[in-house]
């Protein structure tokens, strides 16, 4: 079982798996509705020039998150 | 006895049945309003960012047979499951929720061809609707270009319905669509998803409720059912009647049991969902590993344009160079309506005998409209670079870099568009706010749009720096650092008053940023050309009718009643019921450094704040005295004087009156729709109060201040 972090502490540039969401999910139906499940593959692309928000590559397209949501979504990295 | 007020009138009947009525739908930023516009022949506005059309528009489009057909031009949507007020326009028009659109028939379901599975999730819902589909597959040449291979007979065959692939942006494919919209024997779509089994008895359940208790037709109950169980508004949606009783317990208790159970409903259903198109989509494209150079041309751009400094200059560049703009390139056309206007004013003086006749042509009529007018080039100019703004992709980008900032206040990068169109005009900029999902975001948005200042403020700030630094020996960065001086300000006042609302009145938890950021593209000079056209043309019929309107009133207002024989015309204008009223305010505008003249303008201004200008030229060119020749309106302003002789437009007195603009609200359009998009005279009424009492206050404090420190 490889390590998971949050999808905040994905250094730019590399990619990873979604794993889980928090329970209390709400919130983030609507990011699941965008395509972003447990296992979709995720590359944090940049971070804006103030450091949030985050623009992730997902399923061919770029989206944008903040940085309070990206704490609670956990990924696991994939190996380099 | 009154009689009530059905709330709901019966939907209206199916248009004789034989035009076929089409929803367009599809993800926001996927082409739907540009295959509007190439199917309809109408401009809608087109832009490379999500959420460009917020209200449904109605077109026709004719078969190759002359047939015609209506289509329904909606908002992008991700999802039924609406989280926004544009996504549910789209949801409530699919559902038949709205009593003034009668549910379309058929249904065209748009995607953008490059990004298949996360287009088909809507698609995925769409198909549960029940009613027949044609699925166009716009951007292929972007496609292509990226090296994908979709394979559409394969589609069709799955999904049983037909499948066009098409580029709306160079009218590729439009036949095909044509074709298949005017056949009359569109199939049902064959739908292959079994609800996952936790949830199906539930499903079931609410789709027989929905039926039987809320009259909705069979067909669609699933996916009204199925909608209850993502839709966190589904029960207090706008224009539909709530749920009845048995199916909102119905649904209840269903929920409570998936809690006790630890079922994610709306994940399950989600993911369900996607399993489905992920098996859909696994042998339907084909890649060739050609690195696409689009994506990284994109990328490139974005290294810069979001670069931690390069950015904030590129951001800070644009607005210089738009300002610039407006006072260099403009010059030359200006000149020459200013003086095709006075030519024409001499003529009328030359060919008519002296009179009031000629007199409300010549002041009121040609004046009055024409000191409106000569902005015209700067207007266009503005809205071409807006347009261009919009058409790249820069404004998500905008929206990108601006977040954080915007989180410092309260809101969020997405708020930034409808401010930056606001830059334009505040009604587009307020109609864009349905994007924000919060609503009081939403409404804190909308409240502060109006101080972001207008092409309407335009000319009133040209004017008066024109009469602050007059001639033409000064360098025009000065004229610049002044219109750059008075955005600032109420851009910074649009982000203090946010802050302030989201801080006192409308508190709220810190929004969501989830935005899509569509990649480069170039613009189309067409597009860009068309909406700047589109706007000159709203200014120039303001100019033929309000503006005409309001200033051959003020021209009676002023010459009547008659001073006695012999009045100077300074006299004529105080005697008259507009000077009347102008004295009758002078006592609260004078600390403000205004006389009962300007007066008549900040009166005549609430209706709109242009006509500021042409009150101007109502009320100063009918007092030059000599009559032979049209005196610019600066010469004017320059020669207006004090009853005590002293210069009455001094560069602090024009300095206040633009600080005054800045914050006024003065616009009666503005005040309309704030009434509409808030659905309460409440908010356009505060709105109105404070942003005037802001204006008069900082006119206040630059007047007096201006005059303790000597100037
Ligand atoms: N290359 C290419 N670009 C296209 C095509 N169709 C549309 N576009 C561009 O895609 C962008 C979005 O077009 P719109 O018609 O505004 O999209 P929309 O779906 O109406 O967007 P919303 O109203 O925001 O939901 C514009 O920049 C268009 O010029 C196409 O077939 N090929
Ligand atoms: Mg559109």
């Amino acid at each position: 079982m490889a390590a998971t972090i949050p999808l905040s502490a994905l250094p730019v540039g590399r990619t990873a798996v979604l794993r889980s969401y928090p329970t209390a999910g709400a919130a983030f139906l609507r990011f699941r509705e965008m395509g972003l499940l447990p296992g979709t593959t995720v590359t944090l692309v940049r971070t804006a020039p103030l450091g949030d928000p985050l623009e992730i590559q997902v399923r061919g397209y770029r989206l944008t998150l903040r940085r309070s949501e990206a704490e609670a979504i956990v990924v696991e990295p994939a190996a380099s | 006895m009154t009689s009530p007020v059905l709330p709901f009138p019966a939907p209206a009947p199916a248009a004789s049945g034989r035009t076929p009525v089409y929803a367009l739908v599809g993800n926001p930023n996927c082409g739907k309003s540009t295959l509007f516009n190439a199917l309809t022949g109408l401009k809608q506005k087109v832009g490379n960012y999500p959420g460009v059309t917020v209200e449904k528009k109605i077109g026709t489009v004719y078969s190759q047979h002359g047939q015609p057909m209506q289509v329904i031009d909606l908002p992008g949507a991700y999802s039924l499951a609406a989280r926004s007020p544009d996504e549910a326009v789209t949801r409530d028009v699919l559902l038949g929720r709205r009593s003034d659109t009668a549910q379309p028939d058929r249904i065209l379901c748009i995607v953008d061809a490059t990004n298949l599975e996360r287009n088909l999730y809507l698609v995925h819902q769409i198909l549960d609707l029940g009613r027949p589909v044609i699925l166009v597959l716009n951007m292929m040449d972007l496609a292509t270009q990226a090296g994908l291979q979709i394979r559409v007979a394969k589609l069709e065959k799955e999904l049983g319905i037909p499948v066009i692939p098409c580029e709306a942006a160079h009218g590729r494919g439009l036949i095909e669509l044509k074709v298949a919209m005017s056949r009359p024997d569109l199939p049902l779509p064959r739908h292959r998803w079994d609800i996952p089994s936790p949830i199906a008895p539930a499903v079931s359940e609410l789709q027989a409720s929905l039926v039987e208790n809320d009259r909705k037709a069979p067909l669609s109950a699933r996916a009204e059912a199925l909608l209850l169980l993502t839709d966190q508004d589904t029960i207090r949606v706008a224009g539909s009647t709530p749920l009845s009783g048995r199916t909102a317990e119905i649904l209840r208790s269903w929920q409570k049991r998936w809690e006790g159970e630890g079922t994610d409903w709306a994940a399950t259903l989600v993911s369900s969902r996607y399993d489905a198109i992920t098996r859909l989509c696994a042998d339907l494209v084909e890649r060739d590993d050609r690195p696409s150079n689009a994506s990284s041309t994109s990328d490139r751009i974005d290294g810069v344009v979001t670069h931690p400094m390069w950015g904030w200059l590129v951001l800070g560049g644009i607005m210089a160079l738009l300002f610039l703009s407006i006072f260099t390139l403009a010059e030359y056309p200006m000149n020459w309506i200013d003086g095709h206007i006075a030519s024409l004013a001499d003529l009328v003086k030359e060919s008519m005998s002296p009179g009031d006749l000629r007199d409300l042509i010549t002041d009121g009529a040609i004046g009055g409209v024409g000191g409106v007018l000569v902005f015209l080039p700067q207007i266009l100019i503005l809205f071409f670079f807006i347009g261009l703004l919009e058409s790249t992709g820069y404004m998500a980008r905008a929206a990108f870099i601006m977040d954080r900032l915007m989180s410092r206040v309260g809101l969020n990068g997405k708020s930034f568009i409808p401010l930056l169109s606001s830059y334009a005009c505040a009604i587009p900029g307020i109609m864009a706010t349905r994007t924000i999902e919060d609503s009081k975001d939403r409404l804190v948005t909308i409240l502060v749009a109006p101080l972001m200042s207008c092409s309407a403020r335009l000319p009133v700030y040209l004017l008066m720096i024109a009469a602050i630094v007059p001639g033409d020996q000064v360098p025009i960065l000065t004229k610049v650092g002044l219109m750059l001086l008075m955005y600032a300000l109420g851009t910074f006042g649009a982000f203090g008053f946010a802050w302030l609302f989201k801080r006192t009145l409308l508190k709220g938890v810190p929004p969501l940023m989830i935005m899509e950021l569509p990649p480069y593209r170039l613009p189309r000079l067409r597009d860009v050309v068309l909406q700047m056209v589109e706007r000159g043309g709203l200014f120039l019929r303001r100019a033929g009718t309000i503006i005409l309107g309001i200033s051959i009133v003020l021209w009676f207002l002023s010459t009547y009643p008659k001073a006695p024989e012999g009045a100077s015309s300074q006299e004529q204008m105080a005697h008259s019921f507009a000077g009347k009223a102008g004295r009758i305010l002078e006592p609260a505008i004078k600390p403000l450094g205004f006389d009962w003249q300007i007066g008549i303008g900040i009166i005549a201004s609430f209706a709109a704040r242009e006509v500021f200008v042409s009150t101007m030229g109502v009320v100063f060119n009918a007092q030059s005295e000599d009559d032979e020749d049209t005196a610019p309106l600066r010469q004017a302003l320059a020669a207006a004087k004090w009853p005590d002789g002293s210069r009455l437009f001094t560069p602090l007195t024009c300095l206040s009156l633009m600080v005054f603009y800045v914050f006024a609200m003065q616009c009666i359009s503005t005040i309309a729709i704030v009434r509409r998009e808030t659905n309460s005279w409440r908010w356009p009424l505060f709105q109105l109060a404070y942003m005037t009492g802001t204006a008069w206050l900082l006119s206040l404090v630059v007047f007096q201040g201006g005059r303790l420190l000597g100037f």
